[in-house]
């Protein structure tokens, strides 16, 4: 076998048109034809809270029960989180068909009805993957035509939630390491940062640097070492398509991996992979092992004299460890504080050598590069971002989950023809791109093309390419007051700017959507004031900070505060949150018609705020109110008014 | 405990720590002043160093964890989606705050920046199992669930 | 190469920093977290200026000079940023300049000053943190620091020591030891270089000033004093006069107006070290004693033996340092020959150093329960201590120490010095052995600031390899050498504090590397200028040796003046 699928990485197309032979054997590996059904069950880490574990438990009891030969394969995630459990079954001879949000007690009857090949007439059905090979089903839209899916262009999640992805078989058997062994085969590294410069491709990670212009700065550094480091510390709270790719297709990485490294000369890599993370780190491991094992990774890798060798570190929690240098000293066993730069680390780097951090996404467009040429790649996309681009939806939006669309694609496209628009008939306020160092795109920019450019224009950043979608009930300085908390602890404490200031723009955001201090005067100047010196405090932030992190901190402030200075108004002068978000900002009163008496609230008040006897009306005293809430938590007849 | 970790790692320098940490952690459940010590000596590293990188880190814990060990996600979507108010619960609920064990060392409360389930936030784990879309209703439920589970 | 500075153009040389090429202009540009001769960190940002041609604020300490650079180094942008960042830090300060040690001395309020902060523009939280006083020599307030680092890169690059370091992060970021123990129980071997590169009040030295002062009150006790050779030559620049001036005489005079009753100088203490060192350098070489022998008068490197280097514990000379030498002295010989009981003495020593203070109270130092020292001083605490008593030093006439610990050799006074204890040591060795003295006392080989410097002397038949380190991290270096089997070196003087005492840190505040190295000259210059310049020819050396020592490694000498040390036990 191994020799077998070793030997078809290393044949071009035209030794396929002549071999049929060979061309069954590979639709066997690949699952195109099968003998026996699959079971697919997406258990991505999203999956898997969904409850897609009890689903496949259910599943397996089945098979047993009934006595059928069938296998399960768990897969990666297809993107579509909000449908998980996800679960696809293939029979011999017939497409294969995906139904969604199955849980356990579902199993039975899918299966039942699938195998008696009938379609379960109350379950939802995502659609079928069509193929040349096999029987449709009938009335079942492919699920390439699905809504969520139609408008993709997917390079990158390609193989996710379909292949499985702790088989390197069937990553061979659709094409895989291909483009790795003929890079190590006939090129040479010159013209793969050619080939990756031409191809326009952006790093992925948030900062946009081109990626062959990067390489080269390494491959012109004479050093007797160097180094790649995969940086997959996601770190950026709301996108996770790093971790997507990693558990549902981790030998794409490798192969991206391979080809990063031979063309900047490295022969050892690392990657830099959060702890938060076990079942990717998990699946990664077991495919480096499959690598080793078929020799694509190793010592003089397929007779090419080239070796190369990747290892996992894990990350330890700390956000700024996204940052190269901070990353870099991570890996060193010290502590993850940026240093200035230059030296940039493509000079020396890791362990002082030239070293290469790229992005996950980054590093899984490779492939794709080089197997369909530059020219197709750029041929993607808008005049200085080409290519595609993976997006994590979540928060106030129909259906979630990993998107992969070609740049430029509008926002409103993403957010209304993909992901169906905002739930519940609510009104949509913003959607958050580009996490803590990113801002806001509005309404009013719904129609921008998303690329590199355009989100600077409007204030915001591509990031990691986090969308949470907001929605009427989202306070936007809550937002602010949210991102720059994160960003206050994550912060590294290093330079002064950012360690200092992120907590005082934290303070002035929390003074604003304080409950009013009784007796106290001016104290919306104050709050107003406070303003002014947000936007201060920010631009000195901004322009002196040591590291990307500092630099970008005040953004999701300054963005808010750009997009909605009314809502920082209202909070100030009228000390109220109409979206009912800050609840300091709350005033509790008590419904006398429905109060009891039962003196619970009163008791469990943590202010003394609530007043009354024993089974008659209580009252609260709004001077001492803190508006915890409390009272309205406990109480059981509904009596306590909020405003 | 820590020794046995240490055998695992013979001739390495100071790349070696974090991951060192990590596997104490994961063997002992938290990193104590003697584990890191000897981490010192193993590495020989100064141990303020050590300190030092250790309490850098998210990760690490300086007491032990609970029999079941809370993990509350605080990203943007699990924020925008009411996770305050579940941490706010499990607050109450567990009468510790974050990175606190309870007096029974049964349960340990810890909140992490994103787990990258967005897309079913809230999500809390407890011991490493996911759950999602949790309220502050839902988390009595399940906190119940663990509480009453019978000891092991 | 040329670069736009301020719209004129300026020479620069290749690698060289734009900060370096500021302050040769003269430009100041303020800086916080720089220390000269370190890699910088960027962490402080006040060196900030703006790139005319980016459009970007760069740090001035982390960027190379580049032809055609075009910079503004006090634009509206950069000082309203400086003064930002500054009063960013105020608000996370303590604002107790007042009851601050470092109050008209600290580069945090001159940086506000020069900032012209007036007003509290920031404010908010402020971190709370307990002070550490466990330590013999050093208080650490981490509410005063601003995690410049310097301290931290001191101890960990300089003295091998690190035993802080940044601990937590973000916001909750603080130096502090490992698992916040007391200093005391660290590793930390009391240099005070940590206190000597501190910007601000949050390292200073554990102060003794109302027990001096309750003393001097005493009718009872006779107090006495002494002066490490390093003194004489340090003081003078707290008093607006040139770096490195000898204030020996007025000195003498002020000690004496504070109301002490007997001034004398350590440099004595030095000579009889010498004595007693320089006969176990040659019983050792002679009858194939352990070598090489390392000198033990710096109480920072025997700490850092004991702890971090126990296998040269027996290379260690049993010589109580100098000050400790002197005090044994006082308390016995001194005193018998005065009638005064020795638990009337109260003893106080002038030191550069702060680990003398941790040195003072070891139990070694003791005897029959009785410290042969009862404080110390650092030099910038003797210095406050003159103000405070509201002596006008430049006004006095100068005075003569008394006798008979207060006439010194010039050898004694060069233990002030990387490579004094060495120079003087072979003088008196070379006697020793030869009967005679040497013809050309000066040993230029080991005379200078460098952190490590080595050389061969020629005694009669013997070739002798010396070597002399300042600064932990060199002396590290060197034993590692010995213990991979290097065995051409037969003696070794180590200090921690780079360029010896008088860079120590108990020294004067200053960062100028032009102070240490011009008191340096002057004890040279004394040293070139005396009549007596070795140890053994001090008449005062060879009195109490002939009225109350007998010979060198006698055993009177061995019960007040030798010690043993032994290893002990830290956490590194």
């Amino acid at each position: 076998m191994i020799e077998f699928l070793k030997k078809e990485i290393l044949s071009t197309d035209q030794d396929k048109v002549y071999n049929k032979e060979v061309e069954k054997k590979l639709q066997i590996i690949g699952k195109k034809s099968i003998d026996k059904p699959i079971i697919f069950i997406g258990t991505g880490t999203c999956g898997l809270g969904a409850g897609a574990g009890e689903t496949a438990d259910a599943v397996e009891n089945y098979l047993k029960e009934n006595d059928i030969d069938a296998s399960i394969i768990k897969t990666g995630c297809i993107g579509l989180c909000s449908s998980e459990p996800i679960l696809d079954i293939q029979l011999p001879g017939r497409n294969r068909i995906s139904f969604e949000n199955v849980s356990e007690d579902k199993v039975e009857s899918i299966l039942n009805n699938i195998f008696s090949l009938a379609i379960p007439p109350d379950e939802k059905v995502l659609g079928q993957f069509m193929s040349e090979n096999s029987k449709a089903w009938e009335g079942i839209i492919p699920i390439s035509e699905h809504a969520f899916f139609k408008p993709q262009k997917r390079i990158v999640l390609k193989n996710c939630g379909i292949i499985d992805p702790i088989s390197i078989e069937e990553y061979i058997a659709n094409g895989g390491y291909k483009s790795y062994l003929n890079v190590l085969k006939k090129e040479t590294p010159e013209n793969i940062c050619d080939i990756v410069e031409a191809s326009g491709l952006r790093g992925r990670g948030g900062g946009g640097f081109p990626t062959g212009k990067k390489w080269k700065f390494t491959l012109n550094t004479d050093s007797d070492q160097k180094y790649l480091i995969c940086n997959a510390d996601e770190g950026d709270p709301g996108a996770f398509m790093d971790r997507a790719v990693i558990e549902g297709d981790p030998h794409r990485l490798i192969e991206g991996m391979g080809i990063a490294a031979f063309g900047i000369g490295a022969t050892k890599s690392y990657v830099y992979i959060r702890a938060e993370y076990p079942l990717a780190i998990e699946r990664l491991k077991i495919a480096l092992e499959q690598a080793k094992e078929y020799g694509i990774l190793g010592k003089n890798i397929f007779d090419s004299g080239i070796d190369f060798e990747i290892k996992i570190k894990m990350g330890a929690g700390a956000f700024v460890c996204g940052e190269e240098t901070a990353l870099i000293h991570s890996i060193e066993g010290k502590r993850g504080m940026p240093r200035p730069r230059p030296p940039y680390p493509a000079v020396s780097g890791l362990f002082k050598k030239p070293t290469i951090i790229n992005n996950v996404e980054t590093l899984a467009n490779l492939s794709y590069i080089i197997k369909n040429g530059a020219a197709d790649f750029a041929s993607m996309g808008t005049e200085n971002s080409k290519g595609t681009k993976v997006f994590a939806l979540s928060g106030k939006i129909a259906l979630t989950g990993l998107i992969e669309v070609a740049m430029g694609t509008t926002v409103r496209e993403v957010l209304y023809n993909i992901a169906g628009g905002i739930p519940n008939n609510k009104k949509f306020k913003s959607v958050q791109i580009g996490g803590p160092s990113g801002g806001c795109i509005t309404e009013e920019n719904l129609d921008i093309q998303i690329d590199y450019d355009s989100l600077l224009e409007v204030g915001a950043m591509m990031g990691s390419g986090g969308l949470v979608v907001m929605d009427e009930d989202t306070c936007m300085v809550d937002v602010a007051k949210f991102f720059m908390d994160f960003i206050q602890r994550e912060s590294c404490g290093k330079c002064i700017p950012c360690r200092e200031g992120t907590r005082r723009m934290l303070e002035i955001l929390n003074d604003i959507t304080a409950k009013p201090r009784p007796g106290e005067k001016h104290d919306a100047l104050r709050r107003f004031k406070g303003i002014t010196q947000l936007e201060k405090l920010g631009k000195v932030i901004q322009e002196t900070s040591l590291c990307g992190l500092g630099q970008t901190a005040p953004n999701p402030v300054l963005s808010t505060l750009k997009w909605f200075r009314h809502e920082y108004e209202e909070h100030i002068f009228e000390r109220t949150c109409s979206a009912q978000v800050c609840t300091e900002l709350r005033t509790f009163s008590i419904n006398v018609d429905n109060c009891t008496g039962c003196t619970v609230c009163a008791i469990k008040c943590p202010a003394d705020a609530i007043i009354g006897s024993r089974k008659k009306p209580h009252f609260i005293i709004e001077d001492k109110c803190i508006s915890c809430g409390i009272c309205d938590d406990v109480c059981k007849f509904d009596a306590i008014i909020i405003n | 405990m820590t020794s046995e970790v240490l055998t695992k790692y013979p001739e390495v320098g100071r790349d070696s720590l974090i991951p060192i940490l990590q596997d104490i952690q994961d063997v002992e459940g938290w990193l104590s002043e003697e584990s890191l010590s000897e981490v010192g000596r193993h590495l020989n590293l100064p141990v303020s160093k050590i300190y030092g990188v250790a309490t850098f880190y998210n990760q690490f814990r300086f007491q032990p964890k609970g029999k079941y060990h809370v993990q509350i996600c605080r990203g943007t979507a699990c924020h925008v989606l009411g996770s305050s108010n579940v941490q706010k619960k499990l607050e109450q609920l567990l009468k510790v705050k974050a990175d606190e064990t309870t007096k029974d060392g049964k349960f340990s409360l810890e909140v992490v920046a994103c787990i990258g389930a967005c897309g079913l936030a809230p999500v809390i784990s407890v011991n490493g199992k996911f759950h999602a879309k949790v309220t502050p209703d839902s988390i009595k439920k399940i906190i119940k669930s663990y509480k009453s589970k019978k000891d092991d | 190469m040329t670069i736009t500075v301020n719209d004129k153009i300026v020479e620069a040389k290749a690698n060289e920093t734009v900060l370096d090429v500021l302050t040769r202009e003269g430009i100041k540009v303020p800086t916080l977290c720089h220390l000269k001769d370190m890699l910088p960190t960027g962490a402080c940002r006040m060196c900030v200026v703006e790139d005319m041609d980016s459009g970007n604020l760069i740090t001035s300490c982390s960027s190379t000079a580049y032809d055609g650079l075009n910079i503004k180094t006090h634009s509206p942008r950069v000082t309203e940023s400086r003064k930002m960042i500054t009063e960013l830090l105020l608000s996370n300060h303590p604002d107790d300049c007042l009851y601050c040690v470092r109050n008209m001395n600290c580069e945090l309020q001159n940086l506000s000053n020069d900032l012209c902060v007036t007003e509290r523009r920031i404010s908010g939280l402020k971190n709370k943190l307990p002070i550490d006083r466990t330590s013999a020599s050093i208080i650490r307030d981490p509410e005063k620091c601003i995690l410049c680092g310097r301290c931290v890169r001191v101890c960990e690059e300089v003295m091998d020591v690190a035993c802080i370091d940044f601990v937590g992060r973000g916001n909750k970021t603080i130096v502090s030891t490992a698992f916040h123990n007391g200093l005391n129980v660290t590793s930390c071997i009391n240099c005070g270089q940590c206190i000597a590169v501190c910007p601000t009040g949050a390292l200073t030295e554990q102060n003794h000033f109302t027990e001096i002062k309750e003393a001097l009150q005493d009718k009872t006790k006779t107090v006495v004093i002494q002066y490490a050779p390093a003194i004489t030559v340090s003081i003078a620049e707290e008093f607006g006069m040139p770096y490195g001036e000898d204030v020996n005489g007025i000195m003498n005079a002020a000690i004496r107006k504070m109301g002490f009753d007997y001034v004398f100088d350590t440099s004595f203490g030095a000579d009889l070290t010498i004595m007693e060192e320089s006969a176990e350098l040659v019983d050792r070489v002679l009858n194939g004693g352990k070598l090489p022998l390392i000198t033990s008068c710096c109480p920072g490197w025997v700490k850092y033996a004991e702890q971090t280097a126990p296998d040269f514990i027996d290379n260690l000379s049993s010589c109580k340092s100098p000050a400790q030498m002197q005090g044994a002295i006082t308390k016995s010989h001194f005193a018998n020959t005065q009638n005064i009981k020795h638990e009337d003495i109260y003893s106080v020593s002038i030191m550069p150093c702060t680990a003398k203070k941790f040195e003072a109270q070891r139990k070694e130092m003791t005897q029959n329960g009785i410290s042969d020292i009862d404080a110390v001083l650092t030099t910038r605490e003797f210095v406050k201590l003159i103000k405070m008593y509201g002596i006008d030093l430049i006004s006095l006439n100068p005075e003569i120490a008394d006798n008979p610990l207060g006439t010194r050799s010039s050898a004694g006074k060069l233990f002030g010095a990387t490579g004094g204890v060495a120079e003087a040591a072979i003088r008196t060795a070379y006697h020793r052995i030869t009967g005679e003295d040497l013809i050309e006392f000066k040993i230029p080989a080991l005379r200078c600031l460098k952190g490590r410097k080595e050389t061969k002397v020629k005694i009669g038949d013997l070739e002798l390899g010396v070597a002399v380190v300042n600064g932990m991290s060199n002396a590290r270096e060197l034993l590692d050498e010995i213990r991979n089997g290097r065995d051409d070196i037969h003696f070794i003087e180590i200090m921690a504090c780079p360029g010896g005492c008088v860079g120590g840190g108990g020294q004067p505040i200053n960062l100028d590397p032009e102070a240490v190295r011009k008191r340096m000259l002057t004890l040279y210059d004394i040293d070139n200028k005396d009549s007596i310049k070795a140890s053994h020819n001090n008449p005062y050396i060879q009195k109490l040796y002939r009225d109350f020592l007998g010979e060198p490694l006698s055993e009177i000498s061995h019960k007040l003046l030798h010690t043993h040390y032994e290893k002990r036990d830290v956490i590194l």
